[in-house]
């Protein structure tokens, strides 16, 4: 296979996926970021500050952990990228640690954010208390239902949390609720988006930070098995854990790319979040890409017992390799997701978050086309602490 | 490009009114809410009290440019099963009684899904005059604003307070039947008074604009949109009457309150006087 193409181009295109659809408000601040984040990008002051902070501050390097039992299980040589024990508890810190030094640079002192596990909020709410920014975070109120926990993290770390009552009450509302913010306080305010989604250049943006997942990945599992792995394998909501696993591997032709949707509970229009199983191209907050809708364009509801991956559409770029046939997708429903949480549990001593366990629970099927010994890179993207209570409300459990 | 037919009702209306030395009043309702039916008098009624271009959201599940009033209509307007081809069927309907001129407020997705060239020819073919793209700036995938212009449409661009002079220029040139300033940072919604810096910002856009300026986003009395019509070629209401047609959808008289509504601010604008 030839080089895959750098990419996004100027515009911020991957192929006919990506560019800037938004209000004509916003350009100038887009523009602002698009320079703000290309000087960041070949300045050593803030390439060192980020590394200090992801060392010391976030703990990384995250290890590659042999995942011993559900190797042997598997027949296959299953490692975890340990995304889950980063500062916060997931890998969105590494993207909003950097767009929070970013914000400094941008000489902004208000932060806003969305978010769907609450995960990008804790994160985002997280950076902002660190480096001083007044933060907001905007979320679903069924997302704040379901994942109760990280309201109240972010509300300990100072951030303000406002319920998102319109539409469907999810990511995606939360995300209009957050652009109407940024459309309405753009002079003074930073908009963390936390995942590698919008439009540009966010998509290019949140893929660098969390490239940082890749890299080491790649750099570990050749130390430790002295070669590439058969597969990385990545959960897909918007698409930024596993878009910072693929990136580094994306030359190396001979590594699978396997990206995993939420299935959710059926195939219809509505109950699940497989954009690329169910989807079609649309443009959708800020950028092209597929898009859950119906045969008038109207953006339908999603549905995933994981409000992580609970949105109807997906980072350009995914759409874009998908397309290229360089990575490829398929889907896990809630069950799988439910079993990969206790699969990951009872055999490694590691709850994974619900997202994350997507990636887990599609593993049995997932290895059925790789050698036996196969080496396998899966991303654990969270930990579970967050789904806790609601995993046991799915399954009937009284705490 | 050569204008069509189509895009000559914007200018017609334009240039009438710079005969009778007066400034242009644009009124915004959510088509479809609290029906189609009810969106082809509101039409009807708001034109014979004077209004003087209508601007006709395309309902869409995710307005992001939009305040809460917009929002809950668009979300009526799609309970109620409006579509992208109902708003044309209702345009057509109007048109057998009005020749106001009308023009579309869309997002792009549901024009996509139905086909950009098929929307442009059905639109024009029901007497559409032009579209209002909120998220699509001019170097998106400039086909689709070609495609748009080219079966005839006024493809009108949007200038924000933040919008560089160098790219207010650009938009400038672009813009087809008027050029839209958005006055305010933010979403629509009514607001209690127009923008301190509003007399100097219109000012750089009537020094560059080719066709006439028109103020919206936040105008609601009578008041403020002379205010508005007084800096620029008109003034656009759109949340102050869809917050009309929220409280009164249900009752009989629905379009004569809207229309006496849009007819104060209407004479109002009218009142003011050309340049
Ligand atoms: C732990 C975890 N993994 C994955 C995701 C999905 O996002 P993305 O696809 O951007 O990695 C989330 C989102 O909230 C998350 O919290």
């Amino acid at each position: 296979m030839s080089a895959i193409p750098v990419v996004p181009d100027a515009a911020g295109r991957f192929g006919r996926y990506g560019g800037r659809y938004v209000p004509e408000t916003l350009i100038p601040a887009l523009d602002q970021v698009v320079a703000a984040y290309r000087a960041a990008q070949t300045d050593p002051a803030f390439q060192a500050e980020l590394h200090r902070l992801l060392t010391r501050y976030v703990g990384r390097p995250t290890p590659l952990t042999k995942a011993t039992r559900l190797s042997q299980r598997l027949k296959r040589r299953i490692w975890l990228k340990r995304e889950d024990l980063c500062h916060t508890g997931a890998h969105k810190i590494n993207n909003a640690l950097g767009q929070a030094l970013l914000t400094l640079r941008l000489g902004k002192k208000r932060v806003i954010a969305e978010t769907g596990a609450g995960q990008h909020g804790v994160a985002t709410a997280t950076a902002c208390a660190l480096l001083g920014l007044q933060c907001r975070v905007y979320m679903g109120v069924e997302d704040m239902r379901r994942q109760a926990p990280n309201v109240f993290r972010m509300k300990l770390l100072g951030t303000e949390v406002v319920g998102v009552e319109s539409g469907t009450k999810t990511l995606k509302d939360a995300v209009n609720e957050a652009l109407r913010d940024w459309v309405t306080n753009v002079t003074d305010t930073h908009y963390i988006i936390g995942s590698a989604l919008g439009p540009h250049p966010y998509p290019m943006m949140v893929r660098d930070f969390q490239s940082v997942i890749g890299r080491e990945a790649r750099a570990q599992v050749l130390e430790a098995e002295g070669r590439l792995p058969h597969a990385c394998v990545a959960c897909v909501g918007g698409g930024s854990n596993a878009i910072g696993l693929f990136h580094p591997f994306l030359n190396d032709a001979d590594v699978r790319l396997i990206g995993v949707e939420a299935g959710g509970n059926g195939s219809g229009l509505g109950q699940h979040a497989a954009r690329f199983d169910g989807g079609s191209f649309g443009v959708f907050q800020g950028m092209s890409s597929y898009v859950l809708q119906n045969a008038d364009g109207q953006v339908v509801g999603t549905h995933s017992v994981s409000a992580g991956l609970d949105y109807a559409s997906i980072g350009p770029e995914h759409a874009w390799l998908r397309d290229r046939g360089r990575a490829e997708y398929r889907r896990a429903s809630d069950a799988q997701a439910l079993a990969g949480v206790h699969l990951l549990a009872e055999n490694e001593g590691i709850i994974p978050a619900l997202e994350s366990a997507h990636a887990i629970g599609v593993l049995p099927e997932i290895v059925a086309d790789l050698p036996d010994d196969a080496v396998v890179v899966v991303n654990v993207s969270g930990r579970g602490d967050k789904d806790v209570a609601e995993i046991a409300r799915l399954e009937g459990v009284k705490l | 490009m050569t204008p069509a037919p189509a895009a000559n009702r914007i200018a017609r209306r334009f240039a009438e009114l710079a005969t009778q030395k007066k400034k242009a009043f644009i009124a915004y309702i959510c088509a479809g809410d609290p029906s189609l039916d009810a969106t082809v008098e509101l039409v009807v009624g708001m034109a014979a009290q004077g209004v003087d271009i209508i601007e006709l959201g395309i309902p869409y599940s995710d307005p992001m440019a939009d305040g809460p009033a917009n929002q809950a209509a668009s979300e009526r307007a799609l309970a109620a099963g409006a579509t992208v081809r109902g708003v044309i069927d209702a345009v057509r309907r109007i048109r057998a009684r009005s020749d106001v001129p009308i023009l579309v407020y869309a997002y792009m997705n549901p024009l996509l899904a139905y086909g950009i060239e098929r929307f442009a020819a059905d639109a024009v073919a029901a007497g559409i005059d032009g579209v209002l793209p909120l998220d699509l700036p001019p170097e998106e995938q400039p086909e689709l604003r070609v495609a748009l212009a080219q079966a005839g449409l006024a493809v009108v661009c949007l200038v924000a307070p933040t919008t560089t002079p160098a790219r207010r220029t650009y938009l400038a040139e672009q813009s087809r039947g008027f050029l839209y300033y958005v006055c305010r940072l933010g979403v629509t919604g009514e607001r209690t008074a127009l923008p301190d810096d509003l007399a100097a910002q219109v000012a750089t856009l009537k020094a560059v604009a080719i066709c006439p300026v028109c103020i919206g986003f936040g105008i609601s009395t009578p008041e403020q949109a002379a205010d508005a019509a007084r800096h620029g070629d008109g003034a656009i209401v759109g949340s102050h009457l869809v917050r009309l047609i929220e409280r009164h959808g249900r009752d009989r008289d629905l379009v004569d309150i809207v229309s006496r509504r849009a007819g104060e601010l209407a004479a109002a604008v009218h009142a003011v006087g050309g340049a």
